[in-house]
């Protein structure tokens, strides 16, 4: 087993399926020569070449409909936003045409692609480089999307995401990129999409979570155990759509309490509809108010670090908010 | 004297026999009555809805007789209808469609009328938004092209879409590129209700190639071997790896902007009442009539064709079945079993 940081595990992935493939392409801007703002494509444009690794223009929208159209014509496209925040001019082309192609072609189009999107704050990148607007594309019927927190997810969930019949919106926290290393299996190791997973298992209190959540809620869960006798289950959710309703109730009917926790905004966020299933269908296993930690209702993270700070969420306030929800 | 006459046609030169520009225009006959059919039975309150191609024939299938069946690739618009013919599309196809029956190989019933689209005629499904198809056109070009196959994809909208950013956007990646695409503006000089001078700055859709790096070229729409000439050269430079052409057809509207518009609300009385004279089908007749080429009794003779065959289509599609409730969540994603 190799260890590697998330970074690492997403080019790993990417390297092996342009192997694998040779209908498996890359754009996006920077990604060729530079390997991307973040290196996520490091060495893959000198490895396959200026087409297969592809520069594009500064055009999100370019980005996301030629990779439809590609993927129309038989290829299994991976576009990279440079930033999350930058996806809008290519909102139309998601939403519009991607998203509902399969649907309104009754099945005659699907699009196997991949939108990877280095999203979420923290690193110092204030409003237009910090968001983590998954909730536009959870609320969006027929994309799948998918948030890891390790670097095993990243590789094995990228693999599945270009084998994927259907597009993937990839959500990559980018304050992961480089936070630990961690073991990754060797070969081809895929993650199936869908499939939920109990970070540390617990019997007091759920704690759902994704991408870099998972590694504060792992945190948050340590210092409950050892200064407060609590066992919180962490569930790293892993894909937001579809999601795994199954390991959410499963782990609500285990321990009676659901903190739900992201860093983006509360209203209408994707916290809503994870509460809202537990409301629904694990009413009965409730022992508490199915509670919600999310970003501010702010517009976007702002930039001194005072600011950011208070604007994100860390292992502590993940601790403050589970022990009002345990002792509830 | 008849071979005198041909040569005026000047259609030899281009290398279409006379069988083929009498093929063009019993199609551009074909494509109408399909059209006018639909009219019909949207006031019979069979259709919901009908954006009609009428005035756009010739352009149509002038510039899509070069493309190849099977092996190039189209993303229409909405006034595609002749378009699609070319691409295969049967006229029982396009009424099925439009009566939304449940094996519409459009959309199986989904997607309102005029959203053509077919996986086995090489037709990209399209949405309502306008311009998103262009996109897809380049994409289908970049694949070709990433993947070294000689495949031309060609995709239409009009000049109102053509300010549309995704189509500057296109238009740009596949000028860097040299991608193998077509690009073609319908202009019949009306974005529903609103002029050319309050669309398009500069007036030409066809002088913004420029700025792209590949040629724009302006072509009577009402010809349909003057849109051909334009149309094979177009495909030659595609294939040649020269890159992409801009075509802008210069087309006449003749209906209302769609069956729930009524255009003298914004044109002149004077130029609703003119548009007869720009019909591209009696212009193309005569001038086929005049070299010799077509006969009174032929036109009849087409003209009779075509009716028949609209009326066969009409009924073999109205008794096709309605789409199944039941299968309304379905593909949604790909299921189990799905290639």
């Amino acid at each position: 087993m190799a260890e590697l940081n998330i970074l690492e595990a997403i080019r790993a992935a990417m390297d092996e399926e342009l192997e694998r493939d040779p209908n498996v392409m890359i754009l996006g801007e920077d990604v060729g020569k530079k390997g991307g703002v973040f290196g996520a494509t490091d060495g893959l444009w000198a490895k396959y070449g200026g087409k297969r690794v592809l520069d594009t223009p500064l055009t999100e929208g370019m980005i996301a409909g030629a990779a439809a159209g590609a993927a129309i014509y038989g290829l299994r496209p991976i576009a990279e936003m440079q930033f999350a925040d930058f996806v809008y001019p290519a909102f139309n082309q998601i939403v519009s045409e991607i998203s509902r192609m399969r649907y309104r072609s009754n099945n005659a189009f699907g699009l196997p692609m991949v939108i990877r999107m280095p999203y979420g704050g923290g690193v110092h990148g204030a409003l237009y480089h910090s968001q983590s607007n998954e909730a536009y594309f959870t609320s969006t019927v027929g994309l799948k999307v998918v948030a890891p927190g390790t670097p095993a997810d990243a590789k094995g969930l990228l693999k599945a995401s270009v084998r994927d019949p259907d597009p993937v919106m990839f959500f990559e926290h980018k304050k992961t990129y480089r936070l630990f290393k961690a073991e990754v299996p060797d070969g081809d190791h895929v993650v199936p999409i869908g499939v939920a997973e109990v970070a540390r298992p617990g019997r007091h209190l759920s704690i759902f979570c994704y991408g870099y959540m998972r590694f504060c809620a792992l945190e948050a869960a340590e210092t409950l155990a050892r200064e407060d006798g609590v066992e919180a289950e962490v569930v790293d959710l892993r894909t937001l759509r579809p999601l795994d309703t199954a390991a959410v109730l499963t782990s609500v009917a285990k321990t009676g309490k659901a903190l739900v926790v992201h860093e983006a905004n509360r209203f209408g966020g994707f916290g809503a509809e994870v509460a809202a299933i537990i409301a629904e269908q694990g009413f009965e296993h409730l022992d508490g108010p199915v509670t919600r930690l999310a970003g501010p209702e702010v517009p976007g993270v702002p930039f001194h670090h005072n600011l950011e700070d208070w604007f994100m969420l860390s292992p502590a306030k993940i601790v403050e908010a589970a022990r009002t929800l345990a002792s509830y | 004297m008849a071979n005198t006459k041909v040569a005026e046609l000047g259609h030899k030169a281009l290398g279409l026999t006379d069988a083929d520009v009498l093929a063009m225009y019993r199609q551009m006959l074909l494509a109408r009555a399909v059209d006018e059919r639909m009219w019909l039975m949207q006031r019979a309150g069979k259709i919901a809805f009908i954006i009609s191609g009428q005035g756009h024939e010739a352009a149509q299938i002038g510039i899509t007789w070069p493309m190849r069946p099977n092996q190039d690739w189209m993303a229409p618009y909405y006034r595609s209808i002749a378009s699609a013919i070319t691409f295969g599309m049967t006229p029982e196809d396009i009424v099925t469609a439009h009566l939304a029956k449940g094996d519409d190989v459009s959309s199986g019933g989904r997607q309102m009328p005029g959203h053509y689209g077919a996986a086995r005629y090489h037709i990209v499904s399209l949405s309502s938004p306008v311009g998103t198809q262009v996109l897809h056109a380049v994409g289908i070009a970049m694949g070709a092209w990433v993947k070294g196959e000689d495949v031309v994809a060609i995709t239409s909208f009009g000049e109102g879409t053509s300010n549309q950013g995704e189509v500057h956007e296109a238009m740009n990646f596949a000028g860097v590129h040299k991608l193998p695409v077509i690009f073609v503006c319908e202009n019949n000089g009306w974005a529903i209700s609103v002029p050319l001078d309050q669309q398009v700055g500069g007036l030409s859709v066809a002088a913004r190639a420029q700025g792209y790096g590949f040629p724009g070229v302006t072509v009577d729409g009402g010809d349909p071997l003057a849109c051909y000439a334009a149309a094979k050269e177009a495909h030659k430079r595609a294939r040649r790896g020269e890159g992409p052409t801009l075509i802008e057809a210069v087309v006449f509207r003749l209906t209302s902007h769609s069956s729930d518009d009524d255009q003298r609300r914004y044109r002149d009385s004077g130029e609703v009442e003119d548009l007869k004279q720009h019909d591209p089908i009696p212009l193309f007749a005569g001038r086929l009539m005049a070299v010799g080429l077509l006969t009174a009794e032929l036109d009849e003779q087409y003209r009779a064709e075509v009716k028949a065959e609209i009326n066969e289509a009409s009924k073999r599609a109205e008794a096709r079945p309605e789409p199944d409730v039941a299968a309304a969540e379905r593909w949604v994603y790909a299921e189990e079993g799905d290639g």
